[in-house]
C-alpha cells in the first residue's frame, strides 16, 4: 500500500516536472506545474506531514501559481520557438549529475524503514501541534526573520512594479504598442 | 515500506529537471518556473528525512522554505514586470546589458 501510492505519486512528479519544463506554451507548464503541487501535497500526507500538505496547497498552489499564472496573461508571453543553443551541454550536465547523485544515494547505507514507529508522543499529539509547538519554541528567532523576509519582499514587490520607479517615464512596451 | 533511497532519487530527478530547464530555456518565467521546481525537490527531501528520522525539524525547514519562496516569487515577478515594462521582452539572451 505504501509503496504503490509513492510509485503513483513519484510518478506523477516526475512526468509533471519533465513537462514543466519540456511543454513551449507557459501556460501548459504552469498547468502541470499546479498538477505536481498537488501530487507533492499527496506525498507529503503519506510521510505524515499533513500541516505542510495543506501548506502546500494553500501557499503554492493557492497563491504563488496564480501570480504566476497573472503574469503569464498578463505580458502576453509567446511561445518558444526553441530551447538555448547549449540545449545538448545541460541535458548532458543534467544527467551527469543525477548519475553521480543516484550513486551517491545507493552507496549511502540510508535506513529502510523510519528509526522509530510513530504510535509515540509525536503523532497522538498531531501533526499540526508538533510543528507548531517546535516553530514557537525551538525556531522562535528564525521564524521572525522570515517574517521580516516577507515584509522586504512585499516592499520590494511594490517599489519594483510601482509605475516610473525604475526605467524611463513612458516604457518602450507602451512606445512599441503606439509607435504601431 | 518504502526505502528513504527512493525519496532521495525522486527528489534529484526533479531538481535536476529544474535546473536542465534553468538551462535551457529563453523565457524568464520558465527560469523562476524551474527554480520552483528544484524548491520543491528540496522540500520533498526534508519532509522524507524528517519522517524517517522522526525529527520534526526537516518539516519547520520546509515551512521557512516555503516563505522564502513565497518572497521569492514576489520579487521575481515584480522585477520581470519591471524589465518588460523597460525592454518590451522577456528572452534571457536579450537581457546583456551587465554582460561581461
Amino acid at each position: 500500500m505504501g509503496s504503490l501510492s509513492f510509485l503513483y505519486f513519484g510518478t506523477v512528479i516526475v512526468l509533471t516536472a519533465v513537462l514543466v519544463v519540456a511543454l513551449r506554451k507557459p501556460m501548459y507548464s504552469v498547468i502541470a506545474l499546479l498538477v505536481m503541487f498537488f501530487h507533492i501535497a499527496g506525498l507529503f500526507v503519506t510521510l505524515h506531514a499533513e500541516f505542510l500538505a495543506a501548506v502546500q496547497l494553500i501557499v503554492y498552489a493557492g497563491a504563488i501559481l496564480v501570480l504566476y499564472l497573472f503574469v503569464v496573461m498578463l505580458l502576453n508571453v509567446k511561445e518558444d520557438d526553441s530551447y538555448q543553443r547549449q540545449f545538448r551541454l545541460g541535458m548532458g550536465l543534467g544527467l551527469l549529475a543525477l548519475a553521480e547523485v543516484v550513486y551517491i544515494v545507493s552507496a549511502a547505507g540510508l535506513p529502510e524503514e523510519p528509526v522509530r514507529e510513530r504510535a509515540t508522543a509525536a503523532v497522538s499529539a498531531g501533526n499540526t501541534e508538533t510543528v507548531g509547538r517546535a516553530l514557537y519554541t525551538t525556531y522562535l528567532f528564525p521564524f521572525e526573520v522570515a517574517s521580516l523576509i516577507l515584509l522586504v519582499a512585499m516592499i520590494g514587490a511594490i517599489f519594483m512594479a510601482k509605475k516610473g520607479m525604475m526605467g524611463p517615464e513612458t516604457p518602450k512596451a507602451v512606445q512599441a504598442v503606439e509607435s504601431k | 515500506m518504502t526505502p528513504l533511497s527512493s525519496y532521495m532519487i525522486l527528489s534529484a530527478i526533479v531538481f535536476v529537471t529544474g535546473v536542465v530547464g534553468v538551462l535551457i530555456r529563453r523565457n524568464i518565467i520558465m527560469i523562476l518556473l524551474s527554480i520552483e521546481l528544484m524548491l520543491n525537490a528540496t522540500n520533498i527531501n526534508f519532509v522524507a528525512f524528517s519522517y524517517y528520522l522522526d525529527n520534526v525539524a526537516g518539516q519547520v525547514f520546509v515551512f521557512f522554505a516555503l516563505t522564502v519562496a513565497a518572497a521569492e516569487v514576489a520579487v521575481g515577478l515584480a522585477i520581470i514586470i519591471a524589465l518588460y515594462r523597460g525592454k518590451a521582452t522577456i528572452a534571457a539572451e536579450e537581457l546583456n546589458l551587465m554582460k561581461w
